[in-house]
């Protein structure tokens, strides 16, 4: 009951959002939102907190950036290279990784995401501390033009939802399933036959996919990528609007991603102080708000 | 199908929504009712104390003494900070431009914010008149028809300063670079000069921006036999790198700092006593002359510090953007451009300065040297003019310029 | 003259070694006792680095008294107020949260970690601001033939070692020591026993804390004092500690300062990776000897 009404919220606020609100603003929402998602099917099903995020994200923009930018690639094919980066690094990230648990798996991630911030500092295609700039929006299949604010929100809207199905479908189907077991009872999931490390593996494989599907679409968007999405303080915001929103729910990050990034951006002349309030909201969310908004709505309206 | 049907009134409520709330979002053009300025600037880092709010502060003085008003419209300042972040700097940018009505975007100190920003202005056709970022890249290969370069560039500062330490037995040259668009374009203008004059670069090191350890970075230079350590950054960076090249004793074993970007605050920050007879070249010394100390002294006391010259640069600046207004009786960007560059700027700042086709401003520069402890008459008095860098002598001649809008 | 050039840096190394040993051997005495990845312990240094100088150059005029504090009584100062930060943040906070996933220990210690460097981002530089008080005594250089080094970073180097291998002797070594052991082995026993366990922890946590602080007042004159100071250094040490393995403290000391001497060297023969080294040593670690150098596989 309450995810199809939030279904109902999502898509027409999704489709009128750019008239009264800034469309860039809520592209960047957008794609933090597919962000959010995305780590959510990681930590929320299957229980793996992974602090590397940001290495998807924004090595997939640059990724993205670059070929778009120097090979001329149109953007949709641009978006998918740096997915397909995504996909690759997270293969790699996780076979480094999943064999540890708990937090040993977050530093581990923290750490391997660390050397990508690096390399991206220094390889000399990424323009280092300029970040790269200037990606052409260019024509999306050839004859629409991103340059147009509206094409270019209804674009990144699309996107969204895809990579929104995406999760929904892996999370409703015999596959998310078994990840839930595993988050539950790893033990016990592993002694019915499963061979755990490898659904932890095609997890985190999905989860970094899409994280990198929403950073490249966030190049295209500012057309720019730049060293912040890669840096660490990137996956702890989204563990934020995660937790925030609700853990292990569907809508949970789409409302944290919302929540944090409309704070930070309203509060934005206040300064530091964004950073002491969303502290302190991750401390409170830790403390006593657990479920998050959304967890704490199905618990009030019931079921799921 | 309860749940299709919501879903397909949702729709249809959002395309009624869309038709309805359709005109807002063309809200376009700039006759808004106001001209409003954005200080785009760092408000909390390393260019913090020479840019920062003291910017703020001088722009709104022009305001004032502009008299609040232009064309019998109000005259708006907002301010943010990009955080020496790029992409901060450009979405800021963006979000002024896009919705907030910004006509012009100053400050702006940091090469790759400034060009990330004047890149995305222009396609906007919004001006920008950049007075803290300093890689020549902004009038000469990234030009564009609304950007203004107005206070120095990566091609002025050596001039003076490079010049003057190989003429005095420097000929070796390592350098400390700021591993972003400025160092690298201050490294390579500077090796140029020092290769004129038949000098020699033995070798480069990039340190972060924002390092406090340079420990590392000074030894490398030591080892490498260099005569002169260029340090080829700014703000508290250069002040760190001077400071520790002082505690591991480089200068007393007989290597040479050279400052190519060095600013009155730093100088304040380091002290005289490590300073003293420190090199550089500026385009501002607040008591240069009358003119310059009465209006400097009326920023102290907003201040509490003298302003760099890159603070001064963002009043004279506004203030010349604000005389083109009325004398074309118009805020559109086209006209408005074309105007400064009819004009010649004189006021405390510059004298005779002008805007070149490319965007660059055409004035002389300073070289100074950081005065010994007992030559300092007050607090602030720290500087002495060696020599005038005529403008034409500091900066790239027109008919040399790679500007793809001279062609 | 490359030996030279090998030595100095290697010396530099030792240098940051020692504040990487100092952290991790914190983060290791919390962990073994606490099972948590205490994230603010990057703050908890940056705050040590704070209350040396606030004391110094911000209490010499309050209301016409001198409250000053010196850079002597800071070693003592800030490692107090931090450690009992600390151990308010485990009896009102951390507590709450030993039943659940040990994840939520780090996602909390995050939070605060944002709260502390939002909170001094607002009063302070970010790129920094110089220590004035280092101690006359040792302001000077001494030439070690090889290269001119400033006296007080040899003393930090000293200090730092010599108070990480009082630390280790104390846990490896005395009956306190061996209780602590005890609790972290077992601890319902132990609190069968008569002990306090709950109170060992809170102790044990503010400990810890105390020593990112003591770690923060040493590194004050050498580095800026900056709200972010700690931000970077954590993840640094993070991999310091995958490296060396949760095991054992005297593993946490020679790994941090190993890799101290591993980064100093790598500036010499390969500059560009010098920010990197730690964390592909890390990945190698992971590869072949996945509980660490020193750790025992849990």
């Amino acid at each position: 009951m309450v995810n199809r009404v939030l279904w109902v919220i999502m898509l027409v606020v999704g489709l009128t959002a750019p008239f009264y609100a800034y469309p860039v603003f809520v592209m960047d929402l957008l794609c933090f939102a597919l962000f959010a998602c995305a780590f959510n099917l990681l930590l929320g099903y299957v229980g793996l907190l992974s602090f590397g995020h940001a290495a998807f994200f924004g090595g997939a923009a640059y990724i993205a950036g670059y070929v778009i930018k120097a090979w001329g690639f149109p953007p949709l094919l641009g978006i998918a290279a740096g997915a397909l980066f995504a996909m690759v690094l997270g293969a790699v990230f996780g076979f480094l990784a999943i064999r540890r648990q708990g937090i040993y798996f977050a530093m581990i991630t923290l750490a391997l995401a660390q050397i990508i911030y690096f390399m991206i500092l220094q390889l000399p295609f990424t323009g280092g501390e300029n970040g790269l700039q200037g990606i052409p929006r260019g024509k999306l299949l050839g004859f629409i033009d991103l340059n147009q604010p509206l094409a270019m929100y209804y674009f990144v809207f699309a996107v969204f939802l895809f990579g929104f199905c995406v999760i929904y479908r892996t999370i409703n189907s015999p596959f998310g399933e078994v990840l839930q077991a595993i988050r539950e009872n790893e033990s016990r999931a592993l002694s019915l036959g499963y061979d755990v490390d490898k659904f932890k593996l095609q997890a985190f494989v999905i989860s970094a996919t899409l994280a990198g599907l929403a950073g490249a679409t966030k190049a295209v968007v500012f057309q720019f990528a730049a060293l912040t999405t890669a840096h660490w303080q990137t996956s702890g915001e989204v563990i934020l609007m995660t937790l925030v929103g609700g853990l292990g729910t569907v809508f949970g990050p789409v409302i944290g991603a919302i929540t944090v990034g409309s704070l930070s951006h309203e509060l934005s002349a206040f300064g530091s102080w964004v950073q002491v309030i969303l502290g302190a909201i991750f401390v409170v969310c830790v403390l006593v708000f657990r479920r998050g908004i959304i967890g704490e709505l199905h618990r009030f309206f019931g079921g799921r | 199908m309860f749940n299709q049907r919501k879903l397909l009134h949702g729709i249809v409520a959002g395309l009624g929504l869309m038709v309805a709330a359709g005109p807002l979002s063309a809200a376009e053009g700039l006759s808004d009712g106001k001209v409003k300025i954005g200080v785009l600037s760092d408000m909390s880092g390393v260019y913090k104390s020479l840019e920062g709010p003291g910017a703020v502060v001088a722009a709104k003085m022009a305001v004032e003494d502009f008299g609040g008003k232009v064309l019998d419209k109000p005259i708006e300042i907002v301010s943010a900070d990009h955080q020496n972040k790029p992409d901060i700097g450009a979405s800021t940018a963006r979000e002024w431009i896009d919705a907030k009505q910004v006509d012009m975007i100053t400050a702006l100190d940091n090469s790759s914010v400034a060009l990330a920003v004047q890149g995305l202005a222009s396609e906007k056709k919004v001006i920008t008149m950049d007075t803290g970022a300093g890689t020549t890249a902004l009038t000469e290969d990234q030009c564009t028809p609304y950007g203004i370069h107005y206070v120095y560039d990566t091609h002025a500062l050596p001039v003076g300063t490079a010049t003057a330490m190989v003429k005095n037995g420097g000929k070796k040259w390592f350098f400390i670079t700021a591993d972003y668009a400025f160092g690298h374009s201050l490294q390579e203008n500077t090796s140029a000069v020092v290769k004129s004059l038949d000098g020699e670069v033995v070798g480069n090191v990039n340190a972060p921006l924002g390092t406090t350890d340079f420990s590392s970075y000074l030894l490398q230079a030591q080892s490498s036999g260099a005569d002169v350590i260029g340090l080829a950054n700014a703000g508290q960076d250069t002040v760190n790198a001077i400071k520790q090249a002082n505690q591991f004793r480089i200068v007393q074993s007989g290597q040479k700092l050279a400052g190519m970007l060095v600013f009155i605050t730093d100088i304040q920050s380091m002290g005289l006593d490590i300073a003293q007879g420190l090199q550089f070249t500026t385009a501002f010394v607040w008591n240069q002359d009358d003119e310059a100390e009465t209006w400097s002294r009326r920023y102290y006391e907003k201040q509490g510090a003298m302003p760099t010259m890159v603070q001064a640069g963002v009043y004279s600046a506004v203030t010349n953007y604000l005389k083109a207004i009325e004398a074309v009786g118009s805020d559109d960007p086209d006209a408005v451009r074309k105007q400064l560059g009819e004009m010649e700027l004189n006021d405390m700042f510059v004298k005779g300065g002008k805007i070149l086709p490319n965007g660059l401003m055409l004035h002389d520069m300073y070289l100074v040297e950081a005065k010994k402890p007992d030559e300092s008459k007050e607090d602030w008095d720290l500087l002495k003019v060696i020599s005038k860098i005529p403008a034409e002598q500091a900066y790239i001649p027109l008919s040399e310029s790679k500007c793809s809008l001279l062609k | 003259m490359s030996m030279q050039v090998i030595l100095a840096q290697a010396l530099l190394g030792l240098n940051v070694g020692v504040f990487y040993a100092m952290l991790s051997l914190g983060l290791a005495v919390i962990f073994g006792l606490l099972n948590i990845i205490n994230f603010a312990h990057g703050a908890m240094y940056m705050l040590g680095a704070f209350v040396a100088l606030i004391g110094y150059s911000l209490l010499d005029d309050w209301f016409g008294i001198s409250l000053q504090i010196g850079f002597w009584a800071s070693l003592i100062v800030a490692p107090l107020f931090v450690g009992i930060l600390g151990m308010i943040i485990e009896r009102t906070m951390l507590k709450r949260l030993y039943e659940l996933d040990h994840i939520y220990g780090l996602l909390l210690t995050f939070g605060i970690t944002l709260i502390l460097q939002g909170l001094f981002s607002n009063y302070f530089n970010i790129s920094g601001t110089p220590y004035p008080g280092q101690p006359e005594s040792l302001s000077g250089v001494v030439n070690l033939s090889f290269m001119y080094f400033p006296t007080y970073r040899l003393f930090a180097i000293v200090f730092s070692i010599v108070v990480c291998f009082a630390t280790w002797f104390v846990i490896e070594h005395t009956r306190l020591g061996s209780r602590l052991r005890a609790g972290v082995e077992n601890p319902t026993l132990t609190q069968a026993f008569g002990l306090n366990v709950p109170l060992m922890i809170t102790l044990t946590f503010g400990f810890g804390c105390a020593l990112a602080g003591l770690a923060g007042v040493l590194a004050a004159p050498i580095y800026s004092v900056s709200p972010l100071m700690g931000a970077d250094l954590i993840i640094v040490v993070f991999a310091v500690v995958v490296i060396g393995g949760m095991g054992s403290i005297m593993g946490a000391i020679l790994t941090g300062l190993a890799l101290g001497l591993v980064e100093g060297i790598t500036k010499v023969v390969y500059p560009p990776a010098a920010s990197t080294v730690i964390f592909f040593l890390m990945v190698l670690v992971l590869l072949f000897r996945p509980a660490g150098l020193f750790g025992k596989e849990r």
